[in-house]
């Protein structure tokens, strides 16, 4: 297995590295991981996911596995979701808490098997849920096996991923659904295969050992080229994943923040047997009430609303900006913010302060886009 | 690349001057590094600018810029066309891109600023 490169600054890069240059990419810092944050513009690239289809070089993510005849339970008992009542080859969207319910990290749980789970975690937060994992798998038959470093993943995004992917592999996609993985080949490598993604269209993400990653990257740009496959950075993900309603780790989430103020509420599963870690906490917020709540809004004048920006309802202040920009698809300012459980309601105006101005922004549900539906 | 005929500021601010009044707007230099444009914010007709103090704001998808004023003066205009399509300073940043006139206060204060070679000597350095 090929260690991903770790440079003198602690900086990691992927095994895509010389990949990006070469298509000259913008590159940043982002979670400790050298990443490409555009390559000719942030919204040519959100244009071509949502009409044609994109490649992300998604490496720096966590891939932590734990196995184990109590992996099922362990993780129940680590983790705000019920991950045994997942069926093998299914995932499902969930959060790691502490003690006091705040959000350690957002995750995706994919049953791989029986006794095996694949647990995908941030980049940014990778060694702290790796570290907590192993703390709460104590006792249980499970052990975490974290191949973040040694694992590459591709995400190929848009309406075209199936025409594009399909030829590739050996997997099934008519029969993947949303929220399925499965293990095959693509491009003739071993691969895990899980229809899930963070644009809010149609897509694969394809995880695969870093000795490959590169052939991979290579083969679907390629193959892809007919149907319009863009590489897409950091810039667009990020666009398309606010216009699709989802939270961002260090913007809607982070540890003073909890599952039921982010409207996550749903994914605490509060009936199951285990005790798990913020059981108490989240019963209490269950039962009371979460003190603010993460909404939608839609900038009614002038002005883009930002992370950090305060809102206010009149005279009094309700809340503040996670995140902003805006739409290529809507043609609007878009924003999420949190604000007082009274000023939640869509249809409730509010204004937001930009340098000093009042800008007024409808309250509007999540998410703000939705991609079309053409099939039955 | 930087026209001859204007002036720069080393944030990347360029200025055109006929008679008393200067066109302004900022470098290709700068619509390259913000990437892709999406709202400009500029003074009022009537304003009065300071040279070098902030009078505006340009931003991109990710971020938000400050603009700063070339030279001295009152604003005649600001570039309505930028509402609508600020894509304009990314695709003609001299041109179609421009983003307010003003009458110029002082045209000593055009000293203070970067020849052509000099703001491409700028940039090169990076």
């Amino acid at each position: 297995m090929t260690e991903a490169g770790t440079l003198d600054a602690g900086l990691h890069e992927t095994p895509l590295r010389a990949r990006h240059e070469a298509l000259g990419a913008k590159v940043i810092e982002f979670g400790g991981w050298l990443m490409p944050v555009q390559y000719g513009g942030i919204l040519d690239e959100h244009r071509a996911v949502r009409e044609r289809a994109g490649l992300f070089d998604l490496s720096h993510m966590g891939e932590l596995f734990v196995e184990g005849g109590d992996a099922g339970r362990a993780l129940a008992r680590a983790l705000v979701t019920n991950p045994p009542t997942l069926r093998a080859g299914r995932a499902h969207y969930s959060m790691i808490c502490a003690d006091d319910g705040g959000i350690i990290d957002d995750l995706i749980v994919y049953r791989l098997a029986e006794e095996s789970f694949l647990v995908v975690a941030n980049a940014s937060n990778a060694n702290v849920v790796s570290d907590a994992l192993v703390e709460r798998l104590e006792g249980f038959k499970a052990v975490l096996d974290d191949r973040s470093l040694a694992m590459a993943l591709c995400a190929v995004q848009g309406p075209r991923s199936v025409d594009i992917v399909a030829p590739l592999t050996d997997v099934d996609l008519s029969s993947l659904r949303y929220y399925a993985i499965a293990e095959g080949t693509v491009a003739g490598i071993r691969a895990l295969v899980a229809r899930t993604g963070y644009t809010g269209e149609d897509g694969f993400e394809v995880f695969v050992d870093n000795a490959r990653a590169a052939e991979l990257w290579d083969t679907l740009m390629a193959v892809g080229r007919d149907a319009g496959l863009a590489p897409i950075g950091l810039g667009a993900r990020d666009t398309l994943r606010l216009e699709a309603g989802m939270p961002l780790y260090g913007n809607e989430l982070d540890r003073s923040t909890n599952p039921f103020e982010a409207g996550q509420g749903r994914i605490v599963k509060l009936d199951k047997t285990e005790d798990f870690v913020g059981r108490t906490a989240l019963e209490r917020v269950a039962r009371e009430g979460p003190r603010r709540r993460l909404v939608g809004l839609v900038m009614q004048g002038r002005g883009i609303a930002r992370h950090g920006y305060a809102v206010h309802v009149g005279d009094r202040p309700t809340g503040v900006v996670t995140s902003g920009t805006q739409s290529p698809t809507l043609g609007k300012a878009i924003a999420m913010a949190y604000v007082a459980p009274v000023d939640a309601e869509p249809g409730t105006i509010v204004d937001v302060e930009i340098r000093e101005q009042r800008v007024a922004a409808e309250v509007v549900p999540l998410p703000f886009y939705r991609r079309p539906r053409t099939d039955g | 690349m930087a026209p001859n005929d204007l002036r720069y500021t080393k944030d990347h601010e360029w200025v055109r001057v006929e008679g008393d009044e200067a066109t302004v707007g900022i470098t290709d230099y700068a619509a390259g590094q913000l990437g892709d444009i999406v709202f400009v914010e500029l003074p009022d007709p009537g304003r009065t600018l300071e040279q070098f103090a902030t009078f505006g704001v340009v931003e991109s998808v990710k971020a938000v810029s400050d603009l700063f004023a070339p030279v001295s003066g009152e604003v005649i205009a600001g570039n309505d066309a930028l509402t609508g399509a600020p894509e304009l300073v990314n695709s003609d940043p001299f041109g179609e891109g421009w983003m307010v006139r003003l009458r110029i206060a002082d045209a000593a204060e055009l000293d203070g600023l970067l020849d052509a070679d000099a703001y491409g000597a700028l940039t090169t350095e990076g």
